[in-house]
């Protein structure tokens, strides 16, 4: 492996740990907050590609199929939250585990039945088609360095309003202690509701900026899904930072390790999880 | 002769910043009943768990009857013979009364890793079970689910789990509260009764029913121990009347 | 605690009863079909295996696991694996070797997720599942995504003699609720046991348990283990069943879906989730009758179940049963199972 071929993945692998990290962000948001695990928060970074793809397809345009993809994502989480997760909030894990579970199936089935089982593409916008000049012998596609763009800045923008806002000291004193919350007079139920939609809307997000990237189709959430499992219990069930260091460490992973022990490429990623269990039973940053 | 049945050595247990024990040496006498003093986040509650092994402790040693418990987890020092009432009642609510002093009485065979013979075909257990429950006053109520008595049994049934574990030093962590006048009094009335037969730390913040039964007294303070003697030093102790006894009225 | 009220305990030796004569009446019912129903029995009798031995971790000892199917599917592909290729496999020979290795595999995974507790093992079991799924998936010597075959079903022979002959689709059914028979008495003996006692309490109040002098890790790993080995006698007869097995069977859908016929069937009662399996299977079976899209029922089926059935049919059988007789109020919370 010569050097451009390193620094090549490594932008590879830094790209799909951000994407990563967008993803997770929701799963571990929603588990931290509220104390819900939502297994289907793969099919909704599904849902977002199929979105992607629909409005794309309509429109022609990808930024049209963002302003528009992005409220029904949103939409979509209140509605399930407000029906299903509410149900949810004093039962046990395993509850949550199979009502979501049910919910995948009853997602993954609509998918089927609006978009069909085809594999679909959705082509990368025209202004970010292009690719940069890194060294002589070397070029970047334009689309990925926007992804990890899009993602570092959502990155930073959520380290923000959890430190730095009120609605961001809530969050967390709501992850602490609900009765405290409710005393200040703040609406746990409608800040549960916020949670919930906005952790849909980052896996919808997630699934809309990784369509042009890998293609569309049936099941893809499944995948997602327990990849950032991996990494939300690397990192620390709960925690931001661990879902970030946790998502970077994958992307590390599943981008050097096929390249360096092939045999072992796809169960790489499980037995770094299975080490830093050993190690740190509840997680790095838990 | 007074002979030490554990002793503690610079005993220390840091949460973060917060020294929540403090370098505690600690002495209990075969026999007798040693209560615990001290104001709110005194460390006494934390100090029986590093006594049990819940918490591990940061610094220090714990020496029960020659045999080093720094270190061990609760199961094992459970079984070299310290049991442990908690402050929060901490049974089996679904299970019977029979039921939750049956599991710790169980406790006391070889293993329990036998899968073949039914476990109530056990008679060494079965005696054990009823003497315990015997001993704690619940015989009458032994088929009545934990969940359905009333808080004071609750806490009566927490005593008898840890006395079928068979232990020589008992460690109660405030089994009088949340009880009425009449609960209390049949509790110290139980104390009393146990106290002829084995070993107890008390930690209690009923000063009567401290005064009434106990043989010797620590007062604890911010992690510290402040003093420690019989209930009379205590009571005339320049020091502690200062430090706690002073601002809730003294007696 | 766990004792199944005598009615109940009727009702299951006839539905009991009831399966071991199909084939006296299979033919007169189902005419033609009769020998499809059986084989589809055959399945919903191995998936009750499997349920069950998921009783033992999340009903009983309250460990809930999202990875079970792995020793499912394992000791499908340890068949296929150890099996020669145009030959019978001796029984005595494959069978002990497939529960051992899912024994093995089971301390393994056991080993590394007893730490974790609630939703970390939740997950956990779940990724180490699914880390089976795609070393399986994407292996070449087990046929990747295809899976294996195994072509001739082992033979149980005694010497010279053929004890049973699992060519048959009738001995196939019959040792499968053999099997089940088998399993759901080897539990009800374990829950009655020293060592399930154990259980229970790890499951009502972990704490309190290490508190009296257990070491609950061991006790949750020999649950662990042993769930394990019966999942793998399951994976057993359906791998013998099919004569194939692929990675879907050690997915986690699989897992999922004996998860809910744990809970269908009602958590900790054993017998319970056994009727899960019957009623998801048929269920499953007659939506997938009428249309292509039966996984939206079964997952409204599902979400139905939590919300307005947690404590599962078992659950309602019980307090229905409760409800007739009458018993005075004393210990039936006790008894109640831990759902």
């Amino acid at each position: 492996m010569d050097l451009t071929t390193i620094l090549i993945q490594l932008l590879n692998s830094v790209q799909y740990g951000l994407l990563l990290f967008l993803i997770s962000s929701g799963l571990t948001l929603v588990f931290g907050i509220m104390g819900v695990i939502n297994l289907a928060h793969g099919a909704m970074y599904m849902i977002g590609a199929y979105l992607a793809y629909a409005f794309v397809e309509w429109s022609g345009s990808f930024s049209v199929a963002l302003l528009l993809g992005i409220p029904v994502m949103l939409v979509v989480g209140i509605i399930i939250e407000r029906f299903l997760i509410d149900h949810l909030y004093k039962k046990d894990h395993l509850f949550q585990v199979l009502l979501t579970f049910g919910l995948i199936l009853i997602l993954n089935d609509l998918q089927s039945l609006i978009w069909g089982n085809d594999t679909h593409g959705v082509p990368i916008p025209e202004v970010l088609s292009g690719s940069i000049t890194l060294t002589d012998t070397m070029q970047y596609p334009v689309y990925r360095l926007t992804v990890s763009a899009i993602c570092l800045v959502l990155a930073l923008g959520m380290y923000w309003v959890i430190q730095k806002t009120r609605l961001g000291m809530t969050i967390r004193a709501g992850a602490s202690n609900r009765e405290m919350v409710e005393a200040l007079g703040i609406n746990v139920r409608t800040l549960f509701t916020i949670i919930f939609a906005a952790g849909v809307a980052l896996a919808g997000l997630g699934g809309m900026i990784s369509a042009p990237l890998s293609s569309v189709y049936p099941g893809m959430g499944d995948s997602v899904l327990i990849i950032c499992l991996v990494v939300v219990v690397i990192g620390g069930i709960g925690s931001i930072k661990g879902a970030f260091w946790g998502a970077m460490l994958i992307g590390l992973v599943s981008t050097f390790g096929p390249i360096l022990i092939p045999s072992l490429a796809s169960v790489m990623v499980y037995l770094v999880m299975a080490i830093v269990l050993l190690v740190k039973p509840r997680g790095l940053f838990a | 002769m007074v002979e030490a049945i554990l002793k503690t050595e610079k005993l220390t247990k840091r949460f973060g910043g917060l020294v929540a024990v403090d370098n505690v040496d600690l002495e209990l006498f075969k026999g007798e009943v040693h209560a615990i003093l001290g104001p709110n986040g005194a460390g006494k509650s934390t100090l029986v768990n590093l006594l049990s092994g819940d918490l591990p402790s940061t610094e220090g040693s714990v020496v029960f009857e020659d045999q080093e418990l720094t270190g061990l987890p609760p199961y094992v020092i459970s079984h070299y013979g310290v049991g442990r009432s908690f402050q929060k009642t901490n049974i089996f609510p679904k299970l019977t009364c029979f039921e939750n002093v049956w599991l710790a009485a169980q406790s006391r065979q070889k293993t329990s890793m036998r899968f073949f013979r039914p476990a109530r075909s056990m008679k060494a257990v079965e005696s054990l079970t009823l003497s315990s429950l015997e001993r704690c006053g619940l015989l009458h109520q032994k088929d009545s689910a934990a969940s359905s008595m009333s808080y004071g049994e609750q806490r009566q049934l927490e005593i008898g789990m840890m006395l079928a574990t068979q232990p020589r030093l008992l460690l109660m962590d405030e089994p009088m509260a949340g009880m009425g006048k009449e609960e209390s009094e049949m509790l110290v009335s139980l104390i009393k009764d146990l106290a002829k037969e084995y070993t107890l730390l008390l930690i209690e913040h009923d000063m009567d029913a401290v005064f009434a039964v106990a043989d010797r007294l620590t007062v604890m303070v911010n992690g510290r121990v402040l003093e420690t003697g019989t209930p009379d030093q205590i009571r005339s102790s320049q020091q502690v009347q200062e430090a706690y006894l002073g601002n809730e009225g003294g007696f | 605690m766990y004792n199944t009220p005598r009615s109940i305990t009727l009702f299951l030796g006839f539905l009991f009863i009831l399966l071991l004569c199909y084939p006296l009446y299979g033919d007169l019912i189902f005419g033609s079909k009769s020998s499809f129903y059986m084989q589809k029995l055959t399945t919903i009798i191995i998936f009750a295996i499997l349920a069950m031995s998921l009783d033992l971790l999340v009903g009983v000892s309250g460990l809930v696991s999202m990875g079970h199917a792995l020793f499912f599917g394992f000791a499908g592909y340890v068949l296929a694996l150890i099996s020669p290729e145009y030959d019978a496999a001796n029984i005595w020979i494959v069978l002990p070797a497939v529960l051992a290795s899912c024994a093995v595999i089971g301390l393994v995974v056991a080993f590394l997720t007893i730490k974790t507790s609630g939703i970390y093992f939740i997950m956990v079991t779940l990724a180490f599942g699914q880390m089976a799924f795609y070393f399986f998936n994407d292996s070449d010597f087990a046929g990747g995504s295809d899976g294996m075959y195994i072509m001739m079903k082992p033979a149980v022979m005694l010497g010279d003699i053929q004890l049973l002959n699992l060519e048959s689709k009738q001995t196939i059914f019959y040792t499968s609720l053999a099997c089940m028979a088998l399993v759901y008495l080897i539990l009800r003996m374990l829950l009655r046991s020293p060592f399930g006692q154990v259980l229970v309490g790890i499951h009502a109040n972990e704490h309190r348990v290490k508190a009296i002098g257990y070491n609950t890790n061991h006790y949750k790993i020999v649950s662990f283990v042993i769930a394990a080995t019966l999942a793998g006698l399951a994976g057993f007869l359906a791998a013998t069943q099919y004569g194939f097995v692929n990675p879907s069977q050690l997915g986690w859908h699989t897992s999922g879906y004996a998860l809910m016929m744990v809970i269908m069937g009602g958590a900790g009662t054993i017998f319970g989730p056994a009727l899960g399996a019957f009623v998801f299977e048929i269920l499953h079976s007659f939506f997938e009758s009428f249309t292509d899209h039966w996984l939206m029922l079964m997952g409204t089926v599902m979400i139905a179940v939590v919300l307005f059935l947690p404590n599962g049919i078992g659950g309602a059988l019980l307090e229905f049963v409760r409800k007739l007789e009458k018993k005075p109020v004393q210990a039936q919370d006790g008894e109640k199972s831990d759902g």
